[in-house]
């Protein structure tokens, strides 16, 4: 089943706001979680785990260092779930 | 060079009579109970449908993305470090000179057996990567020592039931031997769950007095059939008495000294010959340079299982001699319940509030006194302790033989 972006970044909002307590209206597409957002490697994995469940999809853990920024993680879901 | 002196400068607590020491303090005065009926359902599955919770939980004193890493115990500590830090006047002190000590009997038992649970229903991907900071034993520790950023030392004892007495009793030393100037001591606990319940329940500890629960801990009654599992915790700050003096600290009085001693007898059972507490309480007097005649209040381990109450009061009176008839004990068990690690803690912290409101805590639900105890309980009511210089001990006792005595003096 396909995914738009904007579907997987409120998706991905909801999830931070969730796991790290960061305010939805500041997660956009150019923060970068550990510098911007300071979702920390633990919390990170939450956060992986938490999309791999509402979007479907799986996210390699040798991917997982690639997911700098939330874009990032968009551009990967979107694909994947294509 | 004579030995450095150590105060208390600091109090915090979240136990089942208040959120904090004032709440918790009023409560146990008018000789309250903590104690209610657990509304899970699987109390079911146990002889025990009771339990003492803290009477404010976490979830109402902080924030919620931060109690989600944190498991109960360690919220707990956070809770009751944060007050005893602000009572200390939350000082900008040398990071290097900042300890902290702080106990827990069991350790994150609730993380452990939810994430077991997870692991059974969703496979290794559903157990949480804060599973592991969550469950050890020192991340009450750990966690207060982050936040505070003390770099002296971060410190967990573990004794069972007399953890929370062996944590401060730790941190009197590490100033005393010059390894720091400031530390937040206490104990914490978070077991209310089917499986430590069950255990305890295995071994006869607990009470089932289920038609009841605030009658059922009873210290020195002659129906006393168990303890009652509470939770919850206490902190104290200590701090080296100069060092307080120079910031202008308030100070309440001074932790002189402790004993330590261990039974070698059984591993849950006490000794009951009490030579093993005996002796704990002569190390404390002399660590402390106090003498028995000193000794006004006895904050009592009591639980309320039949064997120990008495072991313990043998004990007392042995120790103390004719000036066991001076000394006013207290058994706070009866309102708090037992918090296993968090319980040496919590009465050091109503030592402290005793020495300076001189004021001995009742001890509530005897009924009828059992005629094998022959030390000085305050009943039903607080009373008064005298004016001049005193001192009070508080002693803890833990499964494996474990024996704490803490001495604590006025200035």
């Amino acid at each position: 089943m396909a995914l738009s972006a904007a579907d997987v970044l409120a998706g991905i909002k909801e999830i931070v706001e969730e796991v790290a307590g960061i305010p939805a209206a500041s997660i956009e597409l150019d923060k970068n979680f550990t510098d911007d957002l300071e979702v920390d490697s633990l919390s990170m994995v939450e956060v992986v785990v938490a999309c791999e469940e509402r979007f479907g999809v799986k996210i390699p853990d040798e991917k997982v260092t690639d997911l700098a920024t939330v874009g990032d993680a968009v551009n990967f879901i979107v694909n994947a779930a294509a | 060079m004579s030995q450095r002196r150590v105060v208390v400068t600091g109090l915090g607590a979240t136990t089942p009579l208040g959120g904090d020491v004032a709440s918790t303090w009023a409560a146990l005065i008018a000789g309250k109970s903590g104690v209610r009926l657990l509304t899970e359902d699987w109390r079911e599955l146990l002889p025990v449908h009771f339990a003492a919770r803290v009477a404010i939980e976490p979830a109402d004193q902080m924030e919620r993305v931060e109690m989600r890493r944190l498991d109960r115990s360690e919220q707990f500590a956070l809770v009751a470090s944060r007050e005893a830090w602000k009572d200390a006047g939350a000082p900008d002190v040398d990071k290097e000179r900042l300890g902290v000590v702080i106990a827990s009997g069991i350790g994150g038992v609730i993380t452990l057996l939810d994430q077991f649970d997870n692991l059974k229903e969703k496979g290794a991907r559903g157990v949480s990567p804060h599973t592991v900071p969550m469950l050890m034993p020192n991340g009450p520790a750990a966690n207060v020592g982050l936040e505070l950023q003390a770099r002296a030392g971060v410190h967990t004892p573990v004794s069972a039931c007399a953890s929370g007495a062996e944590a401060i009793g730790y941190a009197l030393e590490m100033i005393r031997t010059n390894r720091a100037d400031i530390i937040v001591s206490g104990g914490v606990e978070a077991a209310i769950h089917q499986l430590p319940m069950a255990g305890f329940a295995a071994m006869k500890a607990l009470s089932t007095r289920n038609d009841a629960p605030e009658r059922a801990s009873r210290p020195y009654d002659a129906d006393r059939d168990g303890f009652v599992l509470g939770e919850g915790g206490g902190v104290l700050v200590l701090e080296e008495y100069e060092h307080a003096k120079a910031r202008g600290a308030k100070i309440y009085c001074e932790l002189v000294g402790q004993g330590l001693s261990s039974d070698g007898y059984h591993i849950a059972a006490p000794d009951p010959d009490g030579s093993g507490v005996r002796r704990a309480i002569k190390f404390a007097l002399a660590n402390a340079n106090l003498s028995t005649k000193d000794i006004v209040h006895l904050n009592a381990h009591a639980t309320s299982t039949p064997a120990g109450d008495v072991a313990e009061a043998n004990a007392l009176r042995l120790a103390l001699g004719k000036d066991a008839d001076h000394v006013a004990v207290s058994a706070t068990k009866s309102m708090t319940g037992h918090l296993l690690g968090g319980a040496g803690a919590i009465e050091s912290v109503f030592i402290v509030k005793a020495l300076q409101e001189r004021l001995a805590p009742p001890t509530i639900n005897i009924e009828n006194l059992d005629p094998a105890v022959t030390i000085d309980v305050v009943r039903d009511t607080a009373r008064s302790l005298p004016s001049g210089q005193i001192a009070a001990l508080n002693d803890s006792f833990g499964f494996g033989g474990h024996n704490v005595v803490l001495a604590f003096a006025t200035l």
